[in-house]
């Protein structure tokens, strides 16, 4: 049950970022990817992850999709903008990811994954753990973010400005 | 802890290759995705892809190994992540506003 699950999630995962890359409009490919995403978080509620589970889908799914396609309808590309790559650059592409992928796994085939296998917790991904590890150990990372988030933003609008309010 | 074995259970009958294959899979379709495109937006979103099957691994890893703070990690390179696409989508408006197309080769002059 658990693993006609697992094939299950992990079959739309990959088809649907296999759909994305072959999409000629820009914004099935955000919706593709957003399928993707919401598989993968299925994924972590299987690894009993439901502290990232739910912040994924609420920072992938709920922020981050939603600014990509909140940038594609202000941009207004309604030209159906087709760049299309030479055959032979494509092919060179698809030639260059499988062999970073047979690397990865040649070199994956070669090790021995280690993991205590009796001594599993529940709670190791619950939200009482992670808040507890969150404002513990990784106290100043945490914080640190938010100066990072208050830069970001800064950076954001600074960058974004009319440039024609020189005086 | 009463679901401790259940649980036990559910991880081992899927195992931790699984996990790893799969995101190995994930991440060399954004590779593809990177190289293959020429639409700025769909370079992005094969950079997220990447960037999501990392974090998978990195939390499969953390739940197999029963340490929470793999999954912290986690937490803040989504946080990295978000701050990162707003930065991204920022620059690709700035990049559209002024060659008026999305296409990656209007910037060859960064080539050299």
């Amino acid at each position: 049950m658990t693993q006609i699950f697992f094939y299950f999630l992990s079959g739309i995962a990959i088809a649907s970022s296999l759909l994305m890359l072959f999409q000629r409009n820009a914004m099935y490919s955000v919706l593709y990817l957003l399928v993707c995403f919401f598989a993968v978080a299925g994924l972590y509620i299987m690894l009993n992850a439901q502290f990232l589970a739910i912040v994924h889908i609420i920072v992938y799914a709920g922020a981050i999709m939603v600014l990509f396609l909140y940038v594609l309808m202000f941009l207004n590309l309604n030209t159906q903008a087709t760049f299309s790559k030479s055959n032979l650059l494509r092919i060179a592409a698809v030639l260059t990811g499988g062999m970073v992928f047979i690397l990865l796994f040649a070199s994956f085939y070669q090790t021995q994954l280690t993991y205590v296998a009796d001594s599993l917790h529940a709670e190791t991904g619950s939200v009482q753990t992670l808040g507890k590890v969150l404002f513990d150990e990784f106290l100043i990372p945490f914080e640190l973010t938010s100066i990072l988030f208050l830069s970001a933003m800064v950076g954001v609008v600074i960058m974004n400005k009319k440039e024609s309010s020189n005086e | 802890m009463n679901n401790n074995g259940t649980l036990s259970q559910q991880l081992i009958t899927i195992p931790l290759e699984n996990y790893v294959v799969l995101c190995l899979i994930l991440f060399s379709i954004g590779i593809v995705g990177i190289l293959m495109r020429r639409n700025l937006i769909v370079v992005f979103l094969s950079i997220e892809l990447m960037l999501n099957s990392i974090n998978l691994m990195a939390a499969a890893f953390s739940s197999y190994n029963n340490d929470p703070a793999g999954q912290a990690f986690v937490f803040f390179i989504m946080v990295v992540a978000a701050a990162e696409v707003a930065i991204g989508l920022a620059m690709l408006v700035m990049i559209y506003r002024n060659t008026k197309t999305l296409d990656i080769n209007a910037l060859n002059k960064l080539k050299w």
